[in-house]
């Protein structure tokens, strides 16, 4: 796969990718991140003076295949209401609790 | 809106004459495709063992460290959910590709706990499959109105048509949201009991043409889930889930047409189709996906009223914009969800967690030795074996059940005593054939809910043998059947009395079963008696 190399995060670049992870950035933060985005990109981007004429390409390294459990329950790993509910910040009757998605 | 509504075209009267005489005609045609989300009916969850049944239980009480998303929990996938991703893609005429993987999707959604769905993007398990339906798409010529046939009004001449698809892929289902006010505050509640359960889910090209072809379509797709037993797709539980994504687009301006300026409603319409089109290559440039529908008539609804809004966007020269939208089903209408949109580039990568699947040959093979016999090939054996017409077939097969009940009266047919008619070897003696028992199930005469295959076929020889047809023309036929029998006769005559039960068959063939045992077989030995000895 090719990939471009990004000499400069624009600012805009920096919003969309703040906006897909759910985080909200200032103005000030904005700034400040599009040359460390920059840097750390092109020290990555070093990767692509490796030779890799003779080495495949694939997405994972343990070379297994077929890793499949049977359709069976496992009842001993279900959690409790409460147990599952315990590291939440906010619940109610049994309900995970977060601050309302409006459907429109 | 003036539009004239056909099946897969719409026509637009445009409001202005272009001359005199003249009417401009402008056809739109409706591009329509389909995702169908289908939860699988395993015992666990897609990668962990919770139960995959979630519906019911209290909330949170069926997750694990897995399908919660905690850090470090590791997913194991469900060997069945795999087997069973695969057959649905044979079922459906796919190709089974011999490598495939997961991917993770990546979007932020509160019922999406792990932030990612593990999924499948670019190696999904079955590939470039289709799909046959029979489609009625008869329009009456001088009204250039659908023909409201029933299907027993077109019997066989519905028409045959190939919706490709294009992909079958195997995921998880998300957590449950529920909208609340808690302490005076608008809230999400979330239950998580259904995430991870798995989820097939099937994405066709934009082949389909009108709500009505989406409608047959997802009956057939239905009934096949249904046939290979992978899902119950109760729609009320919401396990098959349905997106359609339609757009409008406008066929040639159609050569003005001569209109006689007295009789508006006998304007002559060009029938010719207009000029072939390269699908793919020319479809509009926008779609419009409704999401999660979960009935076939909803489904209908909000394709009809996309398609209106659509044509009535676009004939006030407006082109319709691409959005999501979702289906009020108390309005009947469908509405922007924006909110959706932001979230659409979900950066997939391979499922490092997950090693990726490679199938061999042979066992691609067996999967195709487990498919069973699917519906459409359930209806063409009906339609051979049992002589039975497409409209009769494609009612008894359209059922599972039905098809079942109507199969095992045909192999009771013949039991002899069964039907309850005594002296004769089976049903098929006094007529009862598989069009009979078919008319029976087909009519609703008796409810195969309640009666039993033996019951019906009692029921039917009873009603058979109450038409009787009067002495003299049973005599006629005994003397007719006797002259075409002389072997049997003589047989007879010699002592061999138990060719009177192949000469009372006969008889009884001949009144097709208006008549009874007993009376055919006093006077078949009255009248041999009368006949000289040979
Ligand atoms: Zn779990």
């Amino acid at each position: 796969m090719k990939v471009a190399v990004i000499k400069i995060v624009t600012s805009s670049i920096i919003k969309h990718i703040a906006q897909l992870a759910n985080l909200d950035l200032s103005d000030e933060e904005l700034k400040s991140m599009s040359p460390q985005f920059s840097s750390i990109l092109n020290l990555v981007s070093k990767i692509k003076k490796l030779d890799t004429t003779n080495v495949s390409e694939t997405s994972q390294v343990t070379g297994q295949e077929n890793v499949f459990r049977e359709d069976e329950v496992d009842s001993k790993r279900i959690l409790t209401q409460e147990e599952a509910l315990s590291n939440a910040k906010n619940k109610h009757n049994g309900y995970f609790v977060v601050d309302a998605i409006f459907e429109e | 809106m003036k539009g004239i509504l056909r099946f897969g075209r719409y026509q637009m009267v445009l409001p202005f004459a272009q001359n005199d005489n003249t009417i401009m005609y402008i056809n739109y045609e409706s591009i329509i495709g389909l995702e169908i989300h289908v939860e699988l009916k395993t015992k666990s969850k897609m990668f962990c063992g919770c139960y995959a049944d979630w519906f019911g239980k209290s909330p949170n009480s069926n997750t694990c460290p897995v399908c919660l998303g905690l850090p470090g929990a590791l997913p194991v996938t469900n060997k069945k959910a795999v087997e069973w991703c695969v057959l649905l893609g044979i079922a459906l005429n796919c190709e089974i590709p011999e490598f495939s993987k997961f991917d993770r999707k990546n979007y932020f959604y509160p019922d999406l706990a792990k932030g990612y769905q593990i999924s499948q993007y670019d190696k999904p398990f079955a590939i470039n499959g289709s799909l046959e339906i029979n489609t009625n798409q008869l329009i009456n010529q001088s009204t250039n109105k659908p023909i409201n046939a029933t299907m027993k009004q077109l019997n066989n001449e519905t028409m045959k048509k190939k919706i490709r698809i294009r992909r079958v892929h195997l995921e998880e289902d998300t957590g449950k949201l529920l909208h609340d006010v808690v302490g005076g505050k608008r809230v999400s509640l979330i239950d998580f009991n259904r995430s991870g359960v798995p989820l097939v889910e099937i994405v066709t090209e934009p082949d389909i043409r009108s709500s009505e072809e989406a409608r047959i379509f997802l009956k057939k797709l239905y009934q096949i889930i249904r046939c290979i037993g992978i899902s119950d797709a109760d729609m009320e539980k919401g396990s098959l889930r349905i997106e359609p994504n339609i757009s409008v687009r406008e066929t040639s301006l159609r050569a003005s047409v001569k209109q006689s300026l007295s009789a508006q409603t006998d304007i002559k319409i060009a029938t010719s189709p207009s000029a072939p089109r390269n699908d793919t290559n020319d479809l509009p440039s926008y779609k419009v996906e409704v999401k999660n529908i979960n009935s076939f008539s909803f489904t209908r609804k909000a394709i009809d009223f996309e398609i209106a809004r659509h044509i009535d966007l676009l004939n006030h020269g407006e082109t319709p914009i691409q959005e999501t939208r979702g289906w009020d089903e108390k309005k009947g209408i469908t509405y922007s969800q924006r909110s959706k949109e932001e979230a659409h580039d979900y950066r997939y990568f391979p499922e490092p967690d997950i090693p990726p699947i490679r199938w061999a040959e042979s066992q691609i093979s067996n999967f195709k030795l487990q498919i069973p016999e699917l519906p459409n090939v359930k209806l063409a054996r009906f339609m051979k074996d049992y002589q039975l017409s497409e409209y009769d077939a494609i009612i008894l097969t359209d059922e599972k059940e039905t098809a079942e009940y109507f199969e095992k009266t045909i192999s009771l047919k013949d039991t002899p005593g069964v039907a309850g008619v005594q002296g004769f070897p089976g049903g098929g003696e006094i007529g009862i054939i598989p069009k009979t028992i078919a008319n029976w199930i087909i009519n609703k005469k008796a409810d195969i809910n309640k009666v039993s295959p033996e019951k019906l076929l009692k029921l039917i020889a009873d009603q058979t043998q109450r038409s009787i047809i009067p002495d003299d023309e049973l005599e006629k036929v005994i003397k007719k059947i006797l002259l075409e029998n002389p072997r049997a006769m003589a047989d007879y005559k010699s002592g061999k009395e138990n060719v009177l039960m192949f000469l009372l068959g006969q008889v009884m063939r001949g009144v097709k079963g208006k008549s009874n045992a007993e009376d055919i077989k006093q006077k078949l030995k009255l009248l041999l008696n009368l006949y000289p000895d040979v």
